[in-house]
């Protein structure tokens, strides 16, 4: 039993030198780092609460950055999510060609990540773009994407939404298992599908609501192709998240304990947020077998 | 005589029931007719949406400049392989043949790490009991969730220090020691389906666990193991902040800053070569999915994915 414990732990041996290695004593260090001056050329010089005092007090594009963000993240999650549901919740009906347009919807989310779609995405926003010549081909006035600071960051918010598929994709194996003889109980009663919609379909796939709004969220906190690539930051900071502001001051300035400091401003919101997240799935997600409800 | 008019009224009920239950089934069948053509047309128009910027920018690649901004069709009125021809050249003194081998220098044996460490991994999490299992998987969960925004400076300076700066091996180590919990999860997921009767009867036979794991547990992990390399395939091919930061010298740049450089480099009305070398960027890419979708939906649909 003993060789069978260790061999275990054998296999596990990988996973657990790169555990510490590469996680473990980076996120300790980062969080040390964050509390020094550092920049390559001598050792870290340690400066207690200082770097995190200027970020809150002194440092405007840190509060403008933080700001667009909370917006980004806001606005591109519901969306995406709403959006992902709402495709699986058509394709769920028994349709013809099912499987091709989930392909064609998915498609988009195996290459949205890649630096060509970015490369496209300034291309068809730009002010004689495909969209735009598509606007004013429909009778609709050219909007500026990039150059006015409160279109540019929808840019973004709109190629992440492109690539709804993998969350759409989720969701809709989480409709098929919905058992339908709910649906015909409710009917034979009454309900409406928009009832039907409400008050079955949403209780049954909140777990996998809960698991892609996590999973949405910590990923658009780290967005970084989409302003470096698309906007690089402008026009006025507009795009310019967190993920970004943290790469220039640690790999163009090689302010190391400042940008740290930032990573882990940005680390504690996400934790906070998805602790919050975890805390309060408990009121609405349900699991079935529960006897709570 | 009351008694039949009675009756009467009783049968012309039925009969105006019947004739409304009629009405209302042929108004049902109506109302499914129009919300099923509604779905199909949202389907469609959803996915034109989705598809049409990605032929235009096939179809841009072979348009002349002046034509990129003018015309909203994809269908080049004077088609034209410059940008390809151009485009391949690039501003360096490499051809982007050199850039794609690069890329594929570092997919290759990122993905073989990838591979073997995560079923090391998952096989002993799925099959043996050992101290502090509980909290080792919980630390995968942990991982998962962990943005690496806030480790990605102090393994920097880690491999700056190792001398590793400028090469691939910031690229391919970490995954190595199955770095992304997120393959760990899923294969230990699929494992945990599978009954363990096969392994057990191997060990009868007097195989030893290395032996069990190679024979019985690799083939039958197949599915997701295909699922985990392409994946890995796909997420190291888009890839640009890990190459960004490690990689320096333009002779072994992945095809992701490459193209990058290209924006920065190219003539600002040179737009048809960036187009052409885009959709060359995406192709490889494009061909793994559409000849294994099935895995891509399987995977997703198991584990749950980013992306």
């Amino acid at each position: 039993m003993t060789r069978k414990r260790a061999l275990g732990l054998g296999y596990l041996s990988p996973y657990i030198i790169g555990l510490l290695v590469f996680t473990m004593i980076p996120f300790g260090a980062s969080l040390y780092l964050s509390f020094t001056d550092y920049n390559l050329m001598s050792a870290p010089r340690w400066t207690g609460l200082e770097n995190y005092i200027d970020l809150f007090t002194k440092d405007r594009t840190f509060r403008r950055s933080l700001t667009v963000t909370l917006i980004y993240v806001f606005t591109t999650v519901p969306l995406k999510l709403a959006f992902a549901l709402f495709i699986a919740y058509i394709l769920n009906y028994k349709l013809k060609f099912i499987n091709f347009f989930r392909t064609a919807f998915y498609v988009p989310s195996i290459l949205g990540g890649s630096i060509a779609i970015a490369v496209l995405w300034r291309y068809i926003f730009a002010s004689e773009g495909l969209v735009n010549m598509m606007l004013t081909g429909l009778g609709f006035e050219a909007v500026n994407w990039f150059g006015d600071p409160q279109n540019a960051l929808f840019t973004i918010t709109l190629l992440r939404c492109w690539q709804f598929g993998s969350a759409m994709v989720i969701f809709l194996a989480a409709l098929q298992s919905i058992d339908k003889s709910l649906y015909e109980a409710a009917e034979i009663d009454g309900a409406s599908k928009a009832h039907c919609f409400i008050f079955i379909t949403i209780p049954l796939i909140t777990p996998v609501i809960f698991f892609n709004l996590i999973m949405q969220m910590v990923q658009a906190f780290q967005e970084f192709n989409g302003p470096y690539i698309i906007t690089q930051g402008g026009p006025l900071k507009s795009t310019y998240l967190l993920p970004m502001y943290i790469y220039d001051e640690a790999f163009r300035r090689f302010d190391m304990g400042y940008a740290s400091a930032i990573a882990w401003v940005l680390f504690v919101i996400i934790m906070v947020l998805t602790l919050a997240a975890f805390w309060s799935s408990k009121k609405w997600v349900y699991y079935a077998g529960d006897k709570r409800s | 005589m009351t008694d039949i008019s009675h009756a009467s009224d009783v049968l012309s009920a039925g009969a105006d029931g019947l004739a409304e239950a009629r009405a209302a089934n042929a108004r049902q069948i109506r109302n499914a007719k129009i919300s099923a053509a509604l779905r199909y047309i949202i389907l469609f128009g959803v996915g034109l949406m989705m598809l049409y910027p990605l032929i235009w920018l096939v179809g841009a690649s072979f348009k002349t400049n002046a034509e990129i901004f003018a015309n909203p069709g994809f269908i080049p009125q004077e088609p034209t392989t410059e940008g390809y021809a151009k485009g391949w050249e690039t501003s360096t003194p490499y051809t982007f043949g050199r850039f794609f081998l690069n890329s594929f220098l570092i997919i290759l044996p990122k993905v073989i790490g990838t591979a073997i460490s995560c079923t090391m991994v998952a096989y002993g999490f799925a099959r043996f009991d050992f101290p502090l299992k509980k909290l080792l998987f919980g630390s995968v969960i942990a991982i998962l969730l962990l943005p690496n925004v806030v480790t990605r400076i102090p393994q920097y300076l880690l491999f700056r220090d190792l001398g590793w700066l400028d090469s691939f091996l910031p690229l391919w180590v970490p995954s190595a020691f199955a770095g992304d919990a997120f393959f760990v999860f899923m294969l230990v997921q699929f494992l945990r389906a599978i009954p363990g009767d096969m392994e057990e009867a191997a060990r009868v036979d007097g195989a030893n666990s290395w032996q069990t794991l190679v024979f019985i547990v690799v083939p039958m992990l197949a599915p997701a193991l295909i699922s985990v390399c392409l994946f890995q395939f796909m997420w190291t091919m888009n890839d640009f902040l890990g190459p960004l930061i490690y990689i320096s010298s333009v002779d072994k740049y992945p095809v992701s800053l490459a193209l990058k450089l290209s924006i920065d480099t190219t003539e600002a009305f040179e737009w048809n070569r960036i187009l052409a070398m885009s959709v060359l960027t995406i192709t490889p890419a494009l061909i793994v999915f559409f000849m294994a979708q099935k895995y891509f939906i399987e995977g997703i649909s198991a584990g749950g994915v980013k992306g």
